[in-house]
């Protein structure tokens, strides 16, 4: 207990030091790999093929290609408070593997060393190893005490997962998706889509035609998972769409915490994400989910970038279900994100923590959605939106008390800062309250950089950009604290380095 | 096209109408009429009606409401000195109507006047710039088919506020009013609305408030009566002046008021408040308050207040929107919207939006919803206070702070008094 709270300490010690050596996006650059692609473009074809790649039984191929013809007849949704530059869905890859993949290697011993390498260089090693070795204040962290298990998705595949032994000692299973479509049909048919169905938006059926492969986890009844649980996400190749699927099953009174990371090459032409999360959550059980999103964001000028269109969303489907989001969102040209909630157990609770920043001619709308259908359920959102450079940054949430929904909470707070005169930040939230012994509160405020803790931070020897990091690392505080400790490291020096460029 | 060709929804809403043609406002008829065919008809899908039904706003003809007497309580405002001018279902009553002479204050009406009119530019101007970034089809649909209204001139400090009463007689009436105000520099008016108007009331009022002018709004819109009710204001509001705006809203079916603020002169203030009263019990009870307010200039300072208290199914809804522009420095925006539930039938939903391209500012806005608080009713019965009365005075005083942004001591007076009278009538 202690020591966590002398990393906590740290974290902050964190922010000056790493303010200091501030770069700008270091995960630029690429892997040199002998790549396999599917031919350009998206049709039924293209679906059986990733299909077949992925060696998956009939009915996955069915329910893909259900979802493919209802996706042809869709149009892409434009109610967001974003510029999205017209996408050509038949100009982009949507399957691109290593060639050494071709065979998928047994463990890790077997995976192409030049793979290990690009998540050896990301702070990602796919050893057994303790920690996440590279992450900025690693070091503090003792030996032994915490371990992460990772599975490593590289563009279309997933390379390889760490401590699948360990964890399956204590009944945990986690895979790559493509692997639990074959092992573990039964939990993949039971719950695939029954949180975000085939039919919920453009993005999320693009998603479940061509997903090529995410992870799977599921943790049994009342087991607590004993070490963290991590995607790492890299898109590599040029021209190619990521479309990855996570699907997390929490049993009753089980446990789990994940972490989600991602970054790309710099490339000048844009690059399509379309992920889906779903979580099912049973009673008595509790998911925390933290993302740190650091896609490229596209240069100074606006030039290329992630277009990352997601949905995420999280189940409770039982009584005392417990979902706890938190997301640090630095990169990507464009966000389109909603990771929501329902609360459909009595006394289930959710919570969203986020941080947004948009710099230069990043776009982010995002928010959540708290939709309370049981008795007694709690919600909470703490959303930290910062803008600078030309960038527009919007919240954007919803939270319903429904009829049935009685005695139930809400408490939201959208807090927005502005760095220079050039951005913009919105905020819109919707609000339905169909019931009277449920109290739903909603604050928000919109605000520049305070002058007097800037002058406070300059008369004390910090340049303009430090003094700024340390006051936006201080706006962002609520939301660091409720990571995991690895990632709020990362995170509060993601936040300087985002901002960098932004004063001045 | 042939006679059995069945009409489209919006041409069978033109077609029950008389449209007015030529005159002073021809033009302006004429571009408010192709804007509108243009828009359509709104429909639950579109972003800003997704809350409200417009059905009975889009139907060719409205449903029939049974006209209201309110003769068991002395007329509104009757404790104010005022300028009194009458409208029954939509059409001026000049008998009824005090002459319209008023120092400093020139007052036509709109079937009235002359083909060279100083309102010519401003038919209709203000609308049309409210129109965009979201459409009002309504208010379009308005400006080509008002027949009847007041245009007011204010060119010194009025002595007297200048009250329009709108009667409703017959069961059937479809109302269509526009009025045009216009305050010349440093000018001073109060206007007051009150009275149901019609079995459905479409109004718009339009004002322009000139350099370091000031206008107070207070309106009442009724009481128990069955009426449907879409009306605009857009406001434009020039340096350093003062824009106020209170309703009191006691019942009718439905009501949507939408107001337009844009904030185009420094040092420039406008504050909008609504409080609602709303029983479901005698029929059914819709209150959408739609306000936008856009600061296009340096220092100014906006206030939205809107409170709603509901029951028996009723069902309140507020949109409002605070927008910055890239440049408008040092503004102060502040929204609040609460709404007290007082059974578990009611709803209340909400949209408090933000939009903000400039980075010296300062914008909040809040938004609660919930019951009447266990604890402080239980401390006044405790007190020997009857539970009627303890629900009356916890009304009352979360209802507060929007009446509190009516100036004048004695129309805040008379709004309290209508209040209690509101309240005493639909106890339990």
């Amino acid at each position: 207990m202690n020591q966590e709270l002398d990393i906590r300490e740290g974290v902050d010690r964190e922010t000056v030091e790493t303010v200091a050596n501030m770069g700008s996006y270091k995960y630029g650059w690429d892997t040199e790999i002998e790549m396999d692609y599917a031919p350009k473009g998206i049709s039924e074809e293209i679906v059986r093929l990733i299909s077949a790649k992925n060696d998956e039984p009939e009915w996955m191929l069915e329910w893909r290609l259900a979802a493919y013809r209802r996706w042809v007849g869709m149009e892409q949704p434009d109610w967001a408070l974003l510029k999205v530059p017209a996408i050509d869905y038949n100009d982009i890859y949507y399957y691109a593997r290593p060639k050494s993949m071709e065979t998928k290697p047994k463990s890790l011993d077997e995976v192409d060393p030049k793979l290990l390498a690009t998540y050896e260089k990301l702070g990602i090693p796919l050893k057994e190893q303790l920690i996440l070795a590279g992450v900025d204040g690693a070091e503090h962290i003792v030996e032994g005490e915490r371990q992460v298990a990772v599975d490593a998705v590289f563009d279309s595949v997933s390379v390889g997962t760490t401590f699948k032994d360990k964890l399956a000692e204590a009944g945990v299973i986690f895979c790559s998706i493509s692997e639990a479509i074959k092992e573990h049909p039964e939990l993949v048919k039971k719950y695939l889509g029954s949180v975000v169905p085939q039919s919920d938006n453009f993005f999320a059926t693009l998603n479940s035609a061509v997903f090529s492969d995410g992870s799977f986890v599921y943790v049994p009844p009342g087991t607590r998972c004993p070490m963290e649980l991590s995607t790492y996400f890299r898109i590599n190749a040029e021209n190619t769409g990521q479309f990855e699927r996570t699907l997390i099953v929490c049993d009753r009174g089980a446990y789990v915490s994940y972490l989600e990371g991602c970054t790309a090459p710099k490339r000048d032409t844009a690059q399509l994400h379309a992920a889906v999360v779903e979580i099912v959550i049973l009673e008595d059980a509790e998911v925390k989910y933290s993302t740190v999103q650091n896609w490229f964001p596209g240069d100074e000028d606006g030039k290329g970038g992630i277009y990352n269109f997601v949905t995420k969303r999280a189940d409770c489907r039982e009584a005392r279900a417990k979902v706890m989001w938190t997301q640090v969102e630095t990169g990507s040209a464009i966000t389109w994100k909603y990771p929501s909630c329902v609360l459909r157990g009595d006394e289930s609770q959710g919570e969203f923590y986020s941080i947004a920043i948009a710099n230069n001619y990043q776009q982010a709308d995002t928010g959540t959605k708290m939709i309370h259908l049981g008795r007694d359920t709690r919600s909470r959102i703490v959303s930290k939106g910062i803008s600078a450079g030309q960038a527009q940054n919007t919240y954007r949430g919803l939270v319903s008390m429904h009829p049935r929904a009685k005695n139930s909470r809400n408490y939201t707070q959208c807090d927005s800062l502005l760095i220079g005169d050039k951005c913009g930040a919105h905020t819109v939230p919707y609000i339905e309250v169909k019931n009277n012994s449920s109290r739903v509160e909603h604050e928000a405020t919109t605000s520049k950089v305070d002058d007097d803790q800037l002058f406070y931070c300059r008369a004390r020897g910090m340049d303009e950009e430090e003094a700024v990091a340390l006051v936006v690392n201080g706006f962002c505080r609520e939301v660091l604290q409720a990571l995991p400790m690895e990632f709020a490291m990362e995170a509060q020096s993601l936040v300087a380095i985002s901002l960098e460029g932004s004063v001045g | 096209m042939t006679a059995v060709e069945k009409q489209s929804p919006i041409e069978a809403r033109l077609a029950a109408l008389d449209l007015p043609k030529g005159g002073a406002f021809g033009a302006a008829r004429e571009a408010a009429l192709a804007r509108f065919t243009a828009m359509g008809l709104p429909g639950r899908r579109d972003e800003y009606w997704r809350w409200t039904d417009p059905a009975s706003l889009n139907a060719p003809t409205p449903v029939v409401a049974k006209s209201f007497d309110s003769s068991d309580e002395a007329p509104v405002f009757n404790t104010i000195d005022r300028l009194k001018l009458v409208f029954v279902d939509g059409v001026f009553d000049a008998a009824a109507s005090d002459a319209p002479e008023l120092a400093g204050v020139e007052i036509t009406r709109l079937a009235e006047a002359a083909d060279i009119h100083w309102a010519t530019g401003l038919y209709g101007s203000l609308e049309a710039a409210g129109q965009s970034p979201v459409a009002r089809p309504f208010a379009a649909l308005n400006t080509a088919a008002a027949t009847d209204g007041v245009l007011i001139r204010v060119t010194g400090r009025a002595a007297r506020p200048v009250s329009l009463i709108y009667v409703h007689k017959s069961e059937a009436s479809d109302p269509i009013l526009h009025h045009v105000v216009k305050l010349e520099p440093g000018a001073e008016l109060t206007l007051l609305e009150n009275g149901p108007a019609g079995a459905r009331f479409n109004k718009v009022l339009e004002v322009d408030v000139a350099e370091g002018a000031r206008f107070h709004h207070v309106r009442m819109q009724g009481r128990d009566h069955e009426r449907r009710a879409i009306t605009h204001i857009f406001a434009r509001v020039g340096e350093g002046a003062l824009f106020k705006s209170f309703t009191l809203t006691a019942n009718g079916v439905l009501t949507r008021n939408e107001v337009v603020i844009d904030i185009t002169g420094d040092d420039a203030m406008a504050h909008v408040a609504g409080a609602a009263l709303g029983d479901g019990a005698t029929g059914a009870f819709t209150h959408d308050d739609t306000v936008f307010v856009t600061h296009g200039a340096e220092r100014g300072e906006s206030r939205q207040v809107f409170k709603k208290v509901l029951k028996h199914g009723a069902v309140g809804t507020f949109q409002g929107k605070i927008l910055v522009k890239p440049g408008a420095q040092k503004t102060d925006g502040y929204q609040i919207s609460q709404s007290l539930l007082l059974d578990d039938d009611s709803q209340f939903l909400a949209k408090p939006e933000l939009e903000i391209y400039a980075d010296d500012v300062k914008c909040s806005h809040g938004s609660t919803t919930g019951a009447i608080d266990d604890t402080a009713l239980f401390y006044l019965r405790s007190r020997g206070v009857p539970m009627d009365e303890a629900v009356a005075l916890m009304v009352i005083s979360f209802l507060a702070d929007a009446i509190e942004e009516i100036e004048d001591e004695t129309i805040k007076a008379e709004v309290l008094d209508r209040l209690e009278a509101w309240l005493a009538r639909h106890r339990g």
